[in-house]
């Protein structure tokens, strides 16, 4: 079992001709991930990496039987390619872009929340259930088939997680990037949530940052509906106020938004912190008794 | 993107949002130049900075001849504001806005910002005037109104009517304070914007309503739609680090520590720099090279920690995704010898080819210690620069 993909999950690629649509699909198909063609308007009828191309995402739905698809189109093309994916009914949409203005996210959020869809992302590096399907730009490579959810709102930090947990032989079920924007698809309680049903998950680690309330929400969540054990890691406790750091949402305003509130939420709600970013795996086996 | 006072009114004005006249100037020839173009005897003088906190300063002053304009010109042109939003250094003050003075009867505040916890763009109303809405909502949080704007009608007249009642305007400045409230979200939702404050709306002695100050921050992401604005962009009022990391597709914050920090990912550069603090070091900068880091961008990356005077070692965590550590070592190599690097560096590569990457850098026969993890990364650099502090 897994959370969101698995080996059975058909993919498509918005941007499939592209250059990052064409290397992480590469990537992907290596990976033994079903990706089983790609949508490129102007480019329907011909093929791209043995894949079919088509000009709609509905032609690609219809002719492929994808459920889900992944995002690569540059950002100020990106509300058109996730809406036009809802309305092809597609269950889960990847979006990896980075840059998407925030007003564009405001009416996704409207329409995915009055839908029931579930876009993951944007600016993320996507979903891996290791050794089954990989949709996104993380390195296949450190993943490791196992018991350990990952949920975070950072690329690189995700990988040091994964890194952690393989090291330690635990691996993972699947590991989920939400994303560093203001206005994420997702949001941490969802995949929190995933992770507390799926029984092939038996801990979880979730990895924040500085900036909005989402890790506070996170916290409320887990004291009230997750039984597994949670480790935590906040990024950003040297961060000053009112400063972006590199990730749209990371930003600590009018005082709000700070590591320090983020962790002593989190520590109220019975997870494990680590203050040390090295230290995610040797808080598994604490509280897991993993050894 | 910050705006200037000045360039805010000029959108106010294109949406029909009543602020005063007023003509921003670079010399105090041309300040008093623009007190007689505007008439009257009383004008407000404001020197134009992306800070808030101005009037406390002194850089806002009534002025009742233009003697006292001339004099506010001479005084701050070419001048630094420090105020409680700036650093210890200031803003550089090029520009000042002269405008006609109002009579004012009450100071309101309204405020507009993308709420990351409602998804919504909120607006909030409040009786206090003139103070930070921060500080009203910490300390009498009952004095704020919010009203949300559903992204796919946006704002109503209504939402406006039943703020300005509850805020206790009548008669005429009910009309007039919704008309605001609509216009200024058509503003926001149009212009791109992340935040826009009227601090404070005054209702004036005349019994109208009035937009005395004029603040707006645009959304970076949405400039590639937004070109006239994009063009009021003050490179002056911007760190020049921070600018020229920009350029090369860098994401650069200067800190006060004595180590450098280059790290490729956003959220891992500032896992880093926190490493470093819990392991009693100071951190110099928050970098992120991005997932390419190119020799190009490293090179840069690497001229842009040195201008730093303070940096004593800096420290380079790389964890290798799609990209190689190698062709990263290479380009750490190629750039340490091109920008002639003197401090110690200390090198902690993970994933892709890393054992690669650190093969590279021994063979390189430069001055560069590569460490055996995370903790050791972090222990070696604060050594570098001198111990812990």
């Amino acid at each position: 079992m897994s959370i969101l993909v698995n080996r059975d999950t058909r993919v498509i690629c918005q941007g499939f001709t592209g250059s990052q649509g064409t290397l992480h699909s590469e990537q992907a198909i290596a990976y033994g991930t079903q990706l089983v063609g790609g949508v490129t308007p102007g480019k329907g009828g011909t093929t791209h990496l043995d894949r079919p191309v088509f000009d709609t995402v509905a032609e690609a739905v219809e002719q492929t039987g994808a459920t889900a698809t992944v995002i690569y189109v540059p950002a100020r093309f990106c509300k058109d390619s996730i809406l036009e994916a809802m309305d092809a009914g597609l269950e889960l949409i990847v979006c990896i872009t980075e840059g998407i203005p925030t007003l564009d996210m405001l009416v996704i959020k409207e329409r995915l929340d009055a839908t029931g869809g579930r876009l993951i992302g944007p600016n993320c590096p996507g979903v891996i259930t290791p050794g089954e399907c990989k949709i996104g730009i993380m390195p296949g490579d450190i993943h490791l088939p196992g018991k350990v959810g990952v949920v975070s709102r950072s690329g690189t930090l995700t990988y040091e997680a994964v890194k952690q947990t393989t090291d330690k032989g635990y691996g993972q079920s699947s590991c989920v990037g939400i994303g560093g924007d203001p206005i994420p698809g997702t949001h941490f309680n969802d995949i929190l949530g995933l992770f507390q049903d799926d029984p092939a998950t038996e801990a979880i680690v979730m990895v924040g940052e500085i900036g909005g309330t989402a890790e506070e929400e996170a916290a409320e969540f887990i004291a009230a509906n997750v039984t597994k054990p949670v480790v935590g890691y906040i990024a950003g406790v040297t961060a000053p106020p009112g400063k972006r750091m590199g990730h749209a949402g990371a930003i600590i305003a009018g005082g709000k938004g700070t590591a320090d509130e983020k962790f002593e939420a989190l520590e109220s709600a019975g997870v494990k912190t680590v203050k040390s970013l090295a230290e995610i795996g040797d808080g598994l086996a604490e509280i897991t008794g993993w050894g | 993107m910050n705006l200037h006072e000045y360039q805010s009114k000029d959108l106010f004005r294109d949406y029909g949002l009543p602020v005063s006249r007023g003509i921003a100037v670079d010399t105090a020839d041309e300040a008093v130049a623009a007190a007689a173009e505007l008439g009257g005897d009383k004008w407000v003088c404001k020197v134009q900075v992306h800070a808030g906190g101005r009037g406390k300063a002194g850089g806002v002053r009534l002025a009742s001849n233009v003697d006292e304009v001339r004099a506010f010109a001479d005084e701050w042109v070419g001048g630094r504001l420090v105020t409680v939003q700036t650093g210890a250094e200031g803003q550089p003050v090029s520009r000042i806005f002269v405008e006609e003075a109002a009579d004012i009867d009450r100071e309101l505040y309204l405020g507009m910002v993308v709420d990351r916890g409602s998804r919504r763009v909120v607006t909030m109303a409040s009786t206090e005037g003139g103070v930070e809405i921060e500080q009203v909502a910490a300390e009498t949080p009952e004095k704020i109104l919010r009203a949300t704007i559903d992204p796919t009608v946006g704002a109503q007249a209504w939402q406006g009517r039943a703020m300005a009642f509850d805020r206790g305007l009548s008669g005429r400045q009910v009309n007039q304070f919704a008309n605001v409230f609509v216009q200024l979200s058509r503003l926001f939702h149009e212009c791109d914007c992340s935040l826009v404050e009227v601090n404070p709306l005054v209702v004036t002695k005349a019994g109208d309503v009035h937009c005395l100050d004029a603040k707006i921050n645009i959304d970076n992401n949405a400039l590639f739609r937004q070109s006239d604005i994009g063009a009021l962009r003050d490179p002056s009022q911007e760190d020049e680090r921070e600018a020229q990391a920009d350029e090369f597709g860098l994401n650069y914050v200067a800190l006060d520590g004595d180590i450098g920090c280059m790290v490729n990912g956003a959220g891992l550069a500032m896992g880093t720099m926190d490493l470093v603090k819990l392991h009693g070091g100071a951190p110099a900068n928050f970098l992120d090279v991005g997932g390419g880091a190119t020799e190009e961008a490293v090179a840069e990356a690497f001229k842009i920690i040195l201008s730093d005077d303070n940096v004593k070692a800096v420290l380079i965590n790389i964890f290798g995704g799609i990209v190689s550590c190698k062709v990263i070592a290479e380009g750490i190599v190629a750039a340490v010898t091109q920008v002639g690097v003197e401090v110690p560096v200390v090198v902690r590569f993970e994933g892709n080819n890393s054992a690669a990457g650190l093969a590279v850098l021994e063979e390189s026969g430069l001055a560069i210690a590569a460490a055996s993890s995370l903790e050791d990364a972090a222990t070696r650099a604060i050594a570098a620069a001198g111990g812990n502090r």
